[in-house]
């Protein structure tokens, strides 16, 4: 605990005080979630009527969207570990100079969410377990909660963040998935975006704040895991919405054949 | 100062480093870029909690539901909070940060797995028996799911991070109080939604259907009384029937039986013990509260302190140092933040942040300093007089873990401490000071003195070995260090906590096991005792080893039948019973005198035939000369004919179907051989399993019948007009199954025993009566021919007779006026009775409850009688119809198409086509109260409401068909062709226990006056008490015959009971058992 207090309290001796201005963005940001949860409800429910493709978009635009958004909180988590308060200048770092990395979540985002349904209709096993919004919604708080972990607390050593971090990651699985082809899907997820991830710091792409290699090696598959599961999550409900009304929809065809 | 102290006390193995000094700042206000993970989890919280909460469904108050689920949680989570802190840990997570995790990792699906459970149960049932058959349907899951959730966070416990740790250990206790309060809190609002929302169905509905049924319970207020209004439209009319009551055992005998376990709960529910214990000490409790409030407490410390501060004694101070620092000591106490009780360590703290605070942030130092400086001196002064012993005692060693004392409080008591002194830590820092270690000595002696009395108690140990005092310079420190100091007191408590969390909740668990063991009744849920089959000659006893008495009651044996009895019916008065030779027989129910025979029409046969038949018959296998080999073979087709076409209206058909067709072909080439083997076949047939539905082969069956009853075309001169009439019976006799079930397996005993009976099957094969009606004085017919014949009792003339149709009519039912028939092409006629004259001019004979004169019309002998189809159905089943009851104006039907159909009796109108069967119907139930339930060949029990046409509830129990059924006003009471007689609860669905019967017997089952079961067995007849299950008695209806199975009974209204037993009729009167009510 004291370990805790003394990362949170006494690195704030540089403290700088947040500018006023931060209150419209703020706004922004709410708005932006209320966004986020309102097309989330409105894609599943009421705008899948079109076409296939239009679906696909739909889905693609949403996953997206939930994507950027978690990289961005999940990255202001992350800056959280190091500075408790933040500079001005922070906000503007993370708006700026990494800009790419949003957009790049949002699209793994994407091709994850839209991978997992495929992966399940080609093996031909339905993903049947937990199918609910509410399910889904726990999964994503569960998954916040494993960054806010990893973020927030101190460990003794990585050993120790790395153990705990995969025993939550695959709880989160266990709990939310159960599905051998998640696992697999989770866990190839987990060694591309680390490879991935290394290269592009080994190229100077992209630098760790951190300088201890070993500490972000252990951690990063773990939440690439746990994120993968989370969005295939996301993506299973919003294709099996899809597949409902499109079965629906043949149904009707049919009546009317 | 700090020369000085250090002048004064020269520290000892002092390991620390001088100059550090640490800030503890404290920000103005969260930052907004803080802000949005945290806005962020509780957005993804509320969509949950949205989400969860949206699919509450079919209730009165969906919101009301939700914030009652969202409250569970939160006051779980409250309750964990508060249970840990009384425990002793201090919570360092941020509250803000962890409750949405919280509440995630605790969730909401066990709440709204109840509800659902809940609200799927039948609807009619009551309220509390709802939540009781929800809990059970979902106890599995949801204790699963605690299990799960237990076990997840005890590995997450094992983590060994602190802040893991404490988030388990608080979601564990939450999770326990959140179960707890899931059955205590959250069933009870569920409850309270399920009766509004019956009430307002009831409001809804009344003014619609019961007006005029029960209009002054209109009247009454919505209270209690509405939930009883509901029973009591089902009840009145349950007992008219039963003019008797019955004298069981005297009471002390019925205490004996209930189990003592239940008689302590029923003790304590009758008084309420438990709750008005717990009243009584709430009461006391908040009493005390009052009376002691934490303000008076701390005024009235104040005061003892301040009364005995001059004498120097150390009486209450929270501390123990001298006198002198007693005016500080009121402060200190003044505080709420520290109890006295505290742990050393935790005040030692709050007073090196008293010294530690910066320049600018309060005044307290002046205030301090003097006093310790007093303080220091009368220390010295001890350590002065102390032994020189005390010098190489102990040595004190300062670490670093000393100097990190502080960190050991929550660094959120430091506002609240500063508030204290009107100071905000907003946009300040609290610089916390080194700490100058200073050791003196003092005189055990003097420190046992100084202690407080708490203290003593607590550390009572480590003061015997060693005690030394030792003050930083600033003079408030007052460590105290001893060898057997407590290490590390937040760890311990942590795994203290989560060790006892864990260990209630398993405790919990096996708490409610126990109860579940030791207060719940054997029977109850599914499992259900059944009675071990009896062996023969055994003596039944029950589970308590009581062996009920044999009955002296000698039963009234009725003889003059030649062959089985096929079908039996009763008004009470008269009893008319029709063999398979197609006899009929009409008894005085009370006297057992046979009034009236009506001879099968094709019985005219001269004596010398009928023996040459029974010689022949005897000695079957004997080859026959081949001039009776016509003759014998017609018989033998008509033999075969009579038992087998009875059977026809279930599944059977296909059975006589073979049997005819093997008779058609071999009519030209008899030889005795075939015959037996035709026999031998049937009788094997007989034994096979009826539960099938052959339905070609009933086509094919159909046809040829048809064709065979054209073969032999009946002589209408047969039909002879001295025949007696029959009586009828009320409404209904027992159910085809009866029927079906006996005719088959009394073949056997009939070819192979019965050598004896004349046999009096004539040629008309028309003849065969497949279903009997009486009322009154007469007897309606039902035959095979599709011909419905009405007979007079009294003198056995035929009345009138109907062949409109020739499709065998499988079942009919006579009511007043009304008969109806329904036939084996599945269609249903409505017949009306009337003479000439009008009706007025029919007179009844009385109620049955009054008199022993049955109520229904006589017909006067010289009237005509006019037998009019007044509707048909043409096709109201797509297959045969098995079974037909009427009653309150209803008449059901059950046919081998799976459904159900409803018909007012009056327009002849259709009103509900049940299904939910997967078989076909082989038994139905209809009482007065409309009270609709059905068994089908898939051993499903279906309760129907008959107003709406809904299923109310739905049991599954017996392997193979349902054969009869019977419900009295709370259970309904199955028997099954696996001879297994069930009784289930009517509003829970739940099998109360079942009775396993001698083979063959499941279908003799009499209900009477409600609270007494008859069941038939291998020569006897067996009494039980259905609200204990009890044997009461057994009848042997004969010593000789044991073999003889009771296959049909008939309960009639004066108490009855007539049972078929073989060729005979029982008669079996319960004198002993009951008495008359007036």
């Amino acid at each position: 605990m004291s370990r805790i207090e003394e990362a949170c309290w006494s690195c704030s001796c540089t403290r700088v005080r947040p500018s006023e201005s931060n209150g419209t963005l703020l706004v922004a940001k709410v708005h932006e979630m209320m966004t986020i949860v309102s097309s989330i409800l409105g894609s599943a429910y009421c705008s899948l009527v079109s076409g296939h493709t239009m679906n696909l978009v739909r889905r693609g635009l949403v996953l997206f969207t939930v994507g950027v958004f978690l990289a961005l909180v999940l990255n202001l988590l992350q800056i959280q570990r190091h500075v408790t308060l933040f500079p001005e200048e922070v906000i503007a770092t993370i708006f700026s100079s990494a800009w790419w990395v949003p957009p790049c979540c949002g699209t793994a985002a994407a091709v994850v969410g839209l991978l997992y349904p495929c992966i399940d209709r080609h093996l031909g096993e339905p993903h049947k377990f937990k199918r609910e919004w509410a399910s889904v919604m726990r999964c994503v708080a569960v998954f916040v909660g494993i960054n806010h972990a990893s973020a927030k607390l101190d460990f003794a050593n990585n050993m120790q963040l790395s153990l705990t971090l995969a025993a939550l990651s695959l709880g989160l699985w266990w709990t939310f998935d159960r599905s051998r082809s998640g696992f697999g899907l989770g866990l190839t997820i987990a060694f591309v975006a680390t490879l991935v991830t290394q290269l592009l710091v080994y190229n100077g792409v992209y630098q760790y704040t951190s300088p201890d290699f070993l500490y972000i090696r252990s951690w990063l598959p773990c939440i690439f895991f746990s994120g993968g599961v989370t969005v295939g999550n996301i993506g299973r409900q919003l294709a099996m919405g899809v597949s409902e009304i499109t079965h629906k929809d043949c149904l009707d065809k049919m009546h009317k054949d | 100062m700090t020369v000085h102290s250090m002048q004064l006390h020269p520290s000892v193995n002092s390991t620390l480093k001088e100059d550090q000094i640490v800030h503890v700042h404290f920000k103005e206000e969260i930052g907004i870029a803080e802000l949005i993970p945290l806005v962020t989890t509780y957005i993804i919280l509320f969509a949950y909690i949205y989400f969860s909460t949206r699919k509450i469904d079919m209730v009165k108050s969906k919101w009301g539901l939700a914030l009652a689920a969202v409250a569970t949680v939160l006051s779980s989570l409250l309750m964990s909070v508060g249970l840990c802190t009384l425990f002793g840990l201090t919570p360092t997570l941020n509250g803000g940060e962890i409750f949405p995790y919280l509440v995630v990792v605790i969730g909401l699906e066990n709440v709204l797995v109840l509800t659902k459970s809940v609200v799927s149960t039948p609807v009619d049932l009551e309220v509390k028996l709802r939540i009781a058959q929800g809990l059970s349907n979902e106890s599995w899951s949801i204790m699963k799911n605690m299990a799960t959730e237990l076990v997840i966070i005890l590995i997450g416990y094992f983590t060994l991070v602190p802040a893991i740790q404490e988030f388990c250990l608080f979601a564990v206790v939450g999770l326990v109080s959140d179960f707890f309060l899931q059955m205590f809190f959250f069933t009870t609002v569920l409850s309270i939604d399920i009766r509004r929302m019956e009430l307002a169905d009831l409001n809804r509905r009344l003014p619609a259907e019961a007006v005029q049924e029960i209009p002054d319970h209109l009247r009454l207020p919505r209270s209690k009384s509405v939930a009883k209004q509901q029973r009591y439209e089902r009840q009145p009319t349950i007992r008219p029937s039963a003019p008797y009551t019955i004298s069981l055992q005297t009471s002390s005998f019925r205490n004996l039986r209930l189990p003592k376990r239940l008689r302590v709960i029923y003790f304590l529910a009758r008084t309420r013990l438990a709750q008005r214990i717990i009243m009584v000490g709430t009461v006391i409790w908040i009493g005390i509260l009052v009376y002691t409030d934490p303000a008076g407490v701390r005024t009235f410390l104040t005061a003892q302190v301040t009364e005995q501060s001059p004498l120097g004694g150390s009486g209450l101070a929270p501390i123990a140092v001298p006198p002198g620092v007693f005016q500080r000591g009121d402060t200190e106490s003044s505080l709420p933040g520290f109890p006295s009780d505290v742990t050393p360590p935790l005040e030692n703290q709050s007073r090196g942040t008293d010294e530690g605070k910066n320049s600018n942030s309060f005044d307290a130092l002046p205030l301090v300093e003097p006093e310790n400086i007093t303080d220091n001196d009368k220390q010295h002064a001890h350590s002065e007089t102390s032994l020189p012993e005390n010098d190489f005692k102990e040595e004190i060693t300062w670490g670093a873990h000393d100097q990190e004392m502080w960190r050991k409080l929550s660094f959120r008591h430091w506002p609240t401490l500063f508030s204290y002194y009107n100071n905000t830590l907003a946009r300040k820092y609290v610089s916390i000071l080194p700490i100058i270690p200073v050791s003196f000595h003092l005189s055990l002696q003097d420190a046992l003195d100084a202690r407080h009395p708490q203290d003593a108690k607590r550390y009572h140990s480590m003061f015997s070995t060693n005690y030394q005092e030792s003050k930083n310079i600033d003079g408030n420190g007052a460590r105290e260090h001893a060898s057997a100091k407590p290490q590390v007191p937040l760890d311990i408590t942590l795994y203290k906590v989560g060790a006892l969390g864990l260990a209630s909740g398993v405790l919990l668990v096996i708490l409610l096991f126990c109860l579940y063991k030791v207060f719940c009744p054997k029977t109850y849920g599914q499992g259900g005792l059944s009675h071990g089959r009896r062996r023969r000659g055994d003596l039944p006893c029950d589970d308590y080893g009581y062996t009920p008495p044999i009955s002296e009651t000698l039963p009234l044996i009725l003889k003059g039948h030649l062959m089985d009895i096929e079908c039996l019916a009763s008004d009470g008065m008269l009893l008319v019973s029709c063999c398979l030779s197609g006899q009929i027989r009409v008894w005085d129910a009370q006297t057992g005198d046979c009034l009236t025979v009506i001879p099968n029409p094709g019985q005219c046969r001269d004596s010398s035939s009928c023996y040459d038949w029974q010689e022949s018959w005897e000695y079957i296998s004997d080859p026959e000369n081949g001039a009776d080999e016509s003759f014998e073979n017609e018989h033998n087709f008509q033999r075969r004919m009579t038992p087998s076409q009875p059977i026809l209206f279930t599944d059977q058909p296909d059975l006589s179907g073979l049997i005819d067709t093997n008779f058609a072909e071999q009519i030209k080439e008899e030889d005795t051989v075939s015959r037996q083997r035709t026999v031998s076949e049937h009788s094997q047939e007989t034994g096979y399993d009826f539960g099938r539905a052959y339905d070609k082969v009933y086509e094919d069956h159909k046809m040829l019948n048809v064709q065979n009853l054209r073969s032999y075309p009946s002589p209408p001169t047969l039909l002879r007009c001295s025949q007696t009439s029959v009586n009828l019976k009320s409404h209904g006799w027992d159910g085809g199954c009866n029927h079906r079930r006996r005719s088959l397996g009394d073949e056997p005993f009939s070819v192979f025993e019965k050598t004896s009976p004349i046999p009096m099957w004539g040629g008309d094969c028309e003849s065969s009566v497949w279903s009997l009606g009486i009322q009154g004085n007469l007897i309606v017919a039902g035959r095979s021919s599709g011909r419905l014949e009405v007979w007079d009792a009294a003198d056995g003339t035929l009345r009138c007779s109907n062949e409109e149709s020739s499709s065998g009519i499988t079942v009919l039912a006579f009511i007043t006026n009304r008969i109806v028939a329904a036939r084996l092409n599945g269609s249903l006629d409505f017949y009306c009775l009337d003479t000439n004259k009008t009706f007025n001019q029919l007179q009844y004979r009385g109620t049955p409850n009054r008199s022993t004169i049955p109520s229904s019309p006589v017909f006067n002998s010289e009237d005509i009688i006019v037998c009019q189809l007044i509707h048909m159905v043409p096709c109201a089943h797509q297959k045969p119809i098995t079974v037909l009851k009427a009653a309150a104006g209803r008449v059901v039907t059950g046919s081998q198409d799976h459904t159900l159909k409803i018909f007012r009796l009056e327009d002849s109108c259709c009103l509900y086509t049940l299904q939910g069967h997967t078989g076909g119907i082989t038994a139905v139930y209809i009482d007065q109260t409309m009270g609709l339930a059905s068994g089908g060949q898939d051993g499903a029990i279906c309760l129907w409401d008959v107003l709406t046409g809904s299923r109310v509830s739905h049991m599954h129990g017996h392997r193979g068909d349902v054969v009869s059924l019977i419900c009295t006003s709370s259970c309904v009471i199955s028997g099954g062709l696996d001879d297994m007689i069930c009784i289930w609860d009517r509003s829970s669905g739940i099998k109360l226990y079942s009775i396993q019967q001698d083979m063959g017997c499941g279908a003799s089952l009499g209900v009477i006056s409600d609270n007494l079961l008859v069941t038939g067995g291998q020569g006897c007849v067996s009494l039980w008490d259905i609200g204990y299950g009890d044997l009461l008695q057994t009848v042997y209806l004969g010593k000789s015959n044991e073999l003889q199975l009771v296959r049909q009974l008939l309960v009639l209204d004066n108490a009855a009971i007539v049972c078929d037993f073989g060729s005979e009729l029982s008669l079996v009167y319960f004198p002993s058992v009951l008495e008359k009510l007036d």
